[in-house]
């Protein structure tokens, strides 16, 4: 009879699919930490909601390969940066960015900035991230920070900002107040990528954000990512150059599974194009920046 | 329909002559204060908890949004809360009135308004001198918020003063007044957080919230210009 009943239960009961193995399971002071396995590839997961979104994966068999279609799309701003000095990077996730422009730059420095400590812990454990003199990680809010390096007179020739995990945004990292000050970081001829929001009415205000502090910028998204890529260019480049540019990148790109000409292409196409957002979006300012209710819009 | 049927004077019912007759003056006076006196610990409940949820975003674009900074806020407030309860009781033994309640509330404002003003430079002055965000945030949202809050935390004693007649009863109208500022508290929390960040900038809710401690004000103000005349009116009660 018990034996029947574990039969029928079993039957009943919905088989996992593919079992991910979770390596390890943190309630951190920020955000729910999961680190998943799935074959080579290791995942840090910001939550352990069902329409949860893999924030950072690295595959183990070719730890070079970006894994995610935005991180090869960040990789693609390097398209308008020559031998950048100094990269900073807001949002370490599994470390794979900072990690990446070390390895393409010898001589460059990245700061990293990251507010929870634990992901820098997980980065650590699970992704071999390591910091060292040339890659530091500053564990700080980037609104503290970034207005700190300000008054410091820091510059950088390549800003990344990849703050979000998807699940709360920090509404004060979405602000003109705040992209005013990042402006101010950049040195003469840098370049600004930003890892931006593309569904909800938050892409609007987000839009209409960045154009106001940076004015022009090249909207980059690709079909097969959900993310937009915001790309202010720090030098003025023509088609052709761009696709120069794009051939002497694509031998060393490769390794990181980045279809840089493929994204040269996209991103001159998109120059020029007309705002496919609404122009009319209220601008969000550390007066108002409901960027959460926005997104649930 | 028929021109003459305007001028027709409304028939008053009957029901509402005499039950006026029948309710005598301190009667109702009595009721419209009572009322008031909710009104007015209702809307204090409600300005304390939106100004602590504002206090989150005013703070956040100079030292963040991380937990301690919510622990700065409410540590602040709450410290800020028990010493109102302190000097609105201390103040409530002498010569109670509505006026003098009244008063809280523009005292309120005034020390609330300025914060459009000066929350910026101040913000700036500590984030300049304190490396260390969790005590910059502390000092910052004292500097903001403490004399607001003391002066809004003084309006719970001071109504349990001005509603209590007996002694018998104080529990009880101790127990209506925190349900009512508490009421007051939930809904300017989920109205801040839910609607008005929403709808307008920080700035505006902040005048919101000073006009409607204004508002709530003249109210009060009127309430006791009001209680003589309505004390010595006996025609009312008069024809009883």
């Amino acid at each position: 009879m018990k034996r029947a009943l574990c039969v029928v239960l079993l039957a009943v009961l919905p088989t996992p699919v593919l079992a991910d193995t979770v390596l390890h399971k943190e309630r951190s002071l920020y955000s729910n930490i999961v680190v998943k396995q799935h074959g080579s590839t290791i995942c840090l997961l910001f939550s352990i909601r069902r329409d949860q979104r893999n924030q950072s994966c690295i595959d183990t068999d070719r730890p070079k390969r970006m894994v995610f279609v935005y991180t090869r799309m960040t990789l693609a701003g390097l398209l308008f940066v020559d031998d950048p000095k100094n990269i900073l990077v807001v949002g370490l996730g599994g470390g794979t960015l900072p990690v990446a422009f070390t390895e393409l730059f010898p001589h460059t420095h990245v700061d990293s900035i990251e507010i929870d400590p634990a992901v820098t812990e997980v980065a650590r454990r699970f992704f071999g991230f390591r910091s060292g003199p040339r890659l530091e990680v500053h564990t700080q809010d980037a609104r503290v920070w970034s207005r700190r390096a300000a008054l410091k007179d820091k510059r950088y020739d390549l800003i990344i900002l990849d703050a979000f995990n998807g699940e709360y945004i920090p509404e004060h990292l979405m602000t003109r107040e705040f992209l005013t000050d990042i402006r101010s970081l950049l040195a003469d001829g840098a370049t600004l990528i930003a890892n931006t929001f593309s569904v909800s009415d938050l892409y609007d205000h987000e839009s209409v954000t960045y154009k106001d502090v940076f004015g022009s910028f090249i909207n980059f998204k690709v079909p097969e990512s959900g993310n937009r890529m915001i790309v202010v260019p720090g030098v003025e480049l023509s088609d052709d150059e761009i696709d120069e540019k794009a051939e002497a990148l694509n031998r060393q790109l490769a390794p990181y599974g980045v279809p840089i000409k493929r994204y040269a292409r996209v991103m001159a196409n998109q120059r020029g194009r007309k705002p496919d957002w609404k122009t009319d979006a209220r601008i969000l300012t550390d007066q108002y920046s409901p960027a959460n209710l926005l997104q649930a819009n | 329909m028929h021109p003459s049927f305007i001028r027709v004077p409304l028939p008053i019912p009957q029901t509402i002559i005499t039950r006026s007759v029948h309710l005598s003056a301190f009667n109702l006076y009595t009721a419209a204060v009572v009322l008031l006196i909710y009104a007015l610990a209702f809307t204090g409940g409600f300005v304390i908890m939106s100004l602590e949820l504002l206090g989150g975003r005013i703070l956040a674009p100079y030292f963040g949004s991380s937990i301690y900074v919510w622990g700065s806020i409410i540590t602040v407030f709450m410290l800020s809360l028990s010493l109102g309860y302190l000097l609105g009781g201390r103040w409530s033994v002498h010569r109670p009135s509505l006026i003098r309640f009244a008063s809280i509330f523009v005292g309120g404002a005034l020390l609330m308004y300025p914060l459009i003003l000066v929350a910026e430079p101040i913000m700036e002055w500590i984030f300049a001198r304190v490396e260390d965000p969790r005590f910059g945030s502390l000092l910052a949202a004292s500097a903001l918020f403490i004399l607001p809050t003391v002066v809004l935390g003084m309006i719970s004693p001071y109504s349990v003063r001005l509603l209590v007649k007996a002694v018998e009863q104080s529990g009880q109208v101790a127990g209506h007044l925190y349900f009512v500022s508490t009421l007051g508290s939930a809904l300017g929390t989920l109205m801040t957080s839910f609607y008005l960040v929403l709808w307008f900038e920080i700035n505006t809710i902040l005048m919101l919230l000073t006009g409607a401690l204004a508002f709530m004000f003249i109210l009060a103000v009127l309430g006791h210009r009001k209680a003589p005349q309505l004390w010595a009116d006996s025609t009312v009660g008069g024809q009883k």
